[in-house]
């Protein structure tokens, strides 16, 4: 496999009438819009350049890419200057050879001439550029008196950054601004002594730059450099592969140096990303070779033991015995497996059939029982699908964003770039959020409304949202009327109006100024194109699936569904959330979203599985711990999963996993769960098999094997051998053979291949005969469950009450440089950003006990308590408080609830009642666990497992 | 039989979105309860509202009197 170059045009596309003109001597045409370089480029002719690059706009700096017109004075720079019809252009003259030469002479007499040595030596364009105007000589000397003294900022732990070698070429300032929207570099000085800066002259780490990778992947020579490059060398070839992180789906190119991973760099023709990337995606991948690691499988009697390493035919061997144990003694239904959103499709599909198959059970379940359930629930009811209604793309068409319970920049950071683009070409933002997050004021961007709410509240500003609209007559008739159910329009349309809906009334409730949410909705339903982007701080609440309902009723209020710039957009938290919902993950359904009473469905899948299938809904994940306790619940496969640091209630989860006989862990490593598993399967890294994941557009994108399993087996491997230990045979012989039959056996995915996914580099379902290569945007002309569906959302306040002895309420989240429960981004260098949990105070409560910044804090809930050192910030209102859930040291959720959404029994992770005060050290709690956790953790060593048992 | 607090919650949960919909509430309780139960859930909190069903509002207590026999578990 060859390194996968991208060719560079130049300038980005333009998308105006045909032009046609001539650039040396040959016929082109091209849009209007389009500069001559892009043309002559798109035309086979390489015009000289180094500020220039099709990922961002043309600036024309560098005075390389100079070409003579025919008719017009002067050398014009092509990257500058449009095409024109007729237009003749002469990319190679003496003059120009002259003068481009001159050019290369003045940036090579400020640049160090140690080729040989440096890091970019063979992926230069400096060097490249050197060549193609024949440099042969520099009048001017080579001692560099602007740059070449200036020391190298090597604060990032994953990219240098060498003055020296800078051309000033502003390429990485441009991609800051324009790619990532941070604006978090500058030029300093001016003339020579012009040279890049983060921030105000800080170093990079210190700065506000996010580490995206951006600037790196712009810089054209070794200036800003991937430490990776520095330390192993330039890659040798390269595999595109689709991210392991959020929702967002980045495609990247695994460049590699035989069996080393060099680096991650965004694939420009990836769909979801189109070339950027994040901290997490580009960067945050060493834990694939961290030490901590389990490579070997493991096995013991009980938790009290320590592992024993052994063989993998004795480890499956084991694990099928204690489940073919369980099923004797306390018959299938106390057995169950959970998936993660961080496992590919076909290993999903894999674990639930496995389950439903070989034990005619149902009781199957994936995290996002946890996250995103609520989603599915209220889009599959309100418009007949469980998932979002458009692709990213679509954000570039949209007028008004309204972003509810997400934080773009920190959860969906290459999303939330392209939203920042969009918002600084002028669309309008509203956001509702209780606390401030990034995107309510940042670079070139400010929310035109910050509906900062009470947690808890959400459907309480949605159905006053919903009550301006209609008592306000923004509603838009003619949609409603053509596609959607008349009666239920009626019957929503006069229970929001009711004056107890009204902003005015709600705001005792809400804490938010009536006019803030008139003045939003008024935008919302006529600002033009307007789309909703929602997160968990939607879904997860005791009326999650209300609020997701809520949104839809909002869109279709203002017929803002079926078509680009609009509709209901979840962003997923992680990879493949929505993935592992359309395997038929859920307890209740068949892959694409079929209940299994649905007895045409089930007999579809018992021909192809050859065994009966259970018509009765399975148990879920908080049933299968509250089933343990009670003790009617035996045995766990957890494939990728870590229940015990990202369920809530960490305490009933400890007991429910404590309770069972037999836990069997697939992970990377020893994670949380693992402290209660008798059985260790190790786990390979998406680095190390293929499969797909579909991220929060639908989008379907190949993972790609680039090295061999460091553990020998790749996961979806992994589970056929247990099935097969089990008794129920599986053959598959490679991941594609799974999505055939995914494909036959699920409507909306009966035209996925892995042979199109090859083709078309991926798509988006519904993929079948009505729409061969995917489905960017749903319901264009109908909604799929025919008309849409008005449901009434009437507010329930949570059970979770403040009070005297709780009087504040907590809400949780993440942040930019970690992700879920940090087993991946914990074992990387992320942790210099995000090394701990802290918790965020308002000054005014933190004054009021007394809590310094830095300080120390035991946070304690009805459930439990942890303790945490405190941030003070106005980021959070007065009476809220906030923190993450990313490390284990800190068990946020041994502090959050049993409560749940009521149709889904997704957790209420936002909304906690705690009081917060001063505190010396780790609660009982932390200390009792952490001496747990280091006793269960222990491997025996090899010469003890080798004595004989006496 | 010990009282089951969880699916009691769960169910005046369920009730309370289905009270403020148009239509039977219990039926649409009902029908979610079949839909996303596991009938070991469902035969426990049948049985308790059979055995009076203390606890869960009348909306819950009528759905659940709907619910029929669950396959043995």
């Amino acid at each position: 496999m060859a390194r996968l170059l991208e060719f560079d045009l130049g300038t980005p596309q333009a998308s105006g009438a045909p032009v046609t003109l001539t650039i040396d001597g040959r016929p082109v045409t091209v849009p209007a819009g389009t500069s001559i370089l892009r043309a002559a480029a798109e035309a086979g002719t390489q015009i000289p350049k180094l500020c220039a690059t099709d990922s961002l706009e043309a600036f024309g700096s560098c005075r390389l890419c100079l070409v003579e017109i025919e008719g017009r004075a002067g050398t014009p720079a092509s990257c500058t200057t449009p095409v024109a019809e007729g237009m003749a252009v002469r990319t190679q003259t003496p003059k120009l050879a002259t003068l481009r030469r001159g050019v290369m002479e003045l940036y090579i007499s400020d640049h160090p001439l140690d080729c040989l040595t440096c890091a970019a030596n063979g992926d230069c364009e400096l060097q490249d550029m050197a060549g193609a105007v024949g440099l042969r000589e520099v009048r001017y000397g080579y001692e560099g008196e602007s740059h070449l003294g200036l020391p190298c900022d090597e604060s990032n732990p994953y990219f240098t950054f060498d003055p020296a070698k800078c051309i000033v070429c502003s390429r990485c300032v441009r991609a800051c601004d324009e790619v990532q929207g941070t604006l978090a570099l500058t030029v300093e000085d001016r003339g020579f002594g012009s040279r890049i800066a983060a921030g105000q002259g800080e170093l990079f780490l210190s700065s506000e730059c996010v580490s995206c990778g951006a600037c790196v992947q712009a810089c054209p020579t070794a200036a800003l450099t991937e430490k990776a490059v520095i330390e192993i060398g330039q890659p040798e070839r390269a595999e595109v592969t689709t991210c392991a992180y959020c929702g967002v789906g980045c495609a990247f190119k695994a460049e590699m140096r035989g069996e080393a991973l060099v680096r991650m760099v965004p694939w420009k023709d990836g769909k979801a990303n189109h070339g950027h990337s994040c901290v997490k995606g580009r960067f945050a991948w060493g834990y694939a070779t961290h030490r901590e690691r389990i490579l070997e499988p493991m096995i013991r009697a009980s938790t009290a033991e320590p592992w024993r390493t052994v063989s993998w035919d004795e480890a499956i061997a084991y694990a099928a015995s204690e489940f073919a144990r369980i099923e004797a003694a306390h018959g299938p239904h106390a057995l169950g497996g959970i998936t993660s959103s961080r496992c590919t499709n076909e290993e999903t599909y894999l674990v639930q059939k496995m389950i439903r198959a070989r034990f005619g059970v149902n009781n199957v379940d994936t995290c996002a029982r946890v996250c995103h359930s609520p989603t599915g629930y209220g889009l599959k009811t309100a418009f007949g699908t469980s998932a979002g209604t458009q692709d990213f793309d679509s954000v570039e068409h949209a007028d008004v964003i309204l972003v509810i319970g997400a934080n773009p920049t920190d959860g969906h950071p290459v999303f939330a770039s392209r939203m920042k683009r969009r918002l600084r070409q002028g669309a309008r933002l509203i956001v509702i959020d209780p606390r401030r997050i990034d995107l309510v004021r940042t670079p070139h961007v400010e929310a035109a409304h910050h509906l900062a709410l009470r947690p808890g509240t959400n459907v309480a500003i949605l159905t006053a949202l919903a009550h301006v609209i209609v008592a306000e007559g923004l509603f838009d008739e003619a949609f409603v009327r053509e596609r959607c159910d008349p009666e239920d329009f009626a019957a929503w349309a006069e229970h929001v109006a009711r004056p107890e809906h009204s902003p005015e009334a709600l705001e005792a409730t809400t804490g938010v100024p009536a006019a803030e949410v008139r003045a939003a909705a008024r935008l919302y339903a006529t600002g033009g194109n307007a789309a909703i982007y929602y997160g968990l701080g939607v879904t997860e609440h005791s009326q999650g699936s209300t609020s997701v309902m809520a949104i839809a009723n909002l869109a279709m209020a203002t017929g803002n569904i079926g078509r680009p710039g609009v509709g209901v957009n979840p962003l997923r938290g992680q990879n493949n959330v929505q993935g592992a919902c359309d395997m038929g993950s859920f307890p209740h359904e068949l892959a694409g979203y079929r209940h299994v009473s649905d007895d045409a469905t089930r007999a579809l899948f018992e021909a192809a599985w050859g065994a009966p299938l259970d018509p009765e809904p399975g148990l879920r994940i908080p049933n299968m711990l509250d089933a343990a306790v009670a003790g009617r619940f035996k045995g766990l496969y957890v494939q990728g999963e870590d229940i015990l640091q990202s369920d809530p209630n960490t305490r009933h989860v400890a007991a429910g996993l404590a309770a069972m006989e037999c836990v069997i862990v697939h992970d990377l490593f020893l994670n949380e769960t693992a402290n209660y598993a008798h059985v260790f399967l190790p786990g390979s890294t998406f680095l190390e098999k293929n499969g797909t994941f579909t991220n929060a557009e639908r989008r379907i994108q190949r993972v790609r094997k680039v090295m061999s399993p460091r553990n020998g087996l790749e996961d979806w491997e992994i589970t056929q051998k247990l099935s097969n230990a089990l008794g129920y045979p599986m053959a598959y012989d490679h991941p594609s053979q799974i999505m055939d039959e995914i494909a036959r056996l699920t409507p909306t995915f009966a035209g996925v291949s892995y042979d199109l996914l090859e083709r078309e580099g991926s798509v988006q379902w519904p993929c079948n005969d009505a729409a061969s290569t995917g489905t960017p945007v749903m319901h264009l002309e109908r909604f799929v469950r025919g008309a849409g569906k008005f449901v009434l959302t009437d507010y329930v306040p949570t059970d979770e009450k403040v009070g005297p002895r709780f009087p504040l309420l907590l809400t949780t989240g993440r942040i930019l440089s970690q992700y879920n429960v940090g087993a991946q981004t914990r074992r990387t260098d992320n942790v210099l950003w995000h090394e701990e949990d802290v918790l965020e105070v308002h000054p005014q409560d933190a004054e009021d006990r007394g809590l310094r910044d830095g300080d120390w804090v035991r946070l304690v809930s009805r459930a439990g308590d942890t303790t945490l050192r405190a941030r003070i910030t106005d980021r959070v209102a007065p009476g809220v408080v906030y923190t993450t859930f990313h490390h284990p040291g800190t068990q946020a959720n041994v502090v959050t609830t049993d409560y749940s959404d009521w149709a889904t029994n997704c957790p209420e992770y936002k909304v906690t009642a705690v009081q917060v005060a001063p505190s010396n050290g780790p609660s009982d709690w932390q200390a009792r666990y952490e001496a747990m956790s280091e006793r269960s953790r222990r491997i025996a060593s090899s010469e003890a497992q080798a004595e004989p048992a006496e | 039989m010990t009282r089951p607090d969880r699916l009691i919650y769960m169910a005046n949960q369920i009730a309370s979105f289905f009270a403020a919909q148009p239509g039977d509430a219990a039926e649409g309780v009902a029908a979610h309860i079949r839909s996303f139960w596991d009938p070991g859930m469902r035969t426990e909190i049948r049985a308790w509202g059979t055995s009076g069903g203390e606890g869960l509002s009348p909306v819950a207590l009528e759905a659940v009197g709907r619910l029929k026999d669950a396959p043995a578990r």
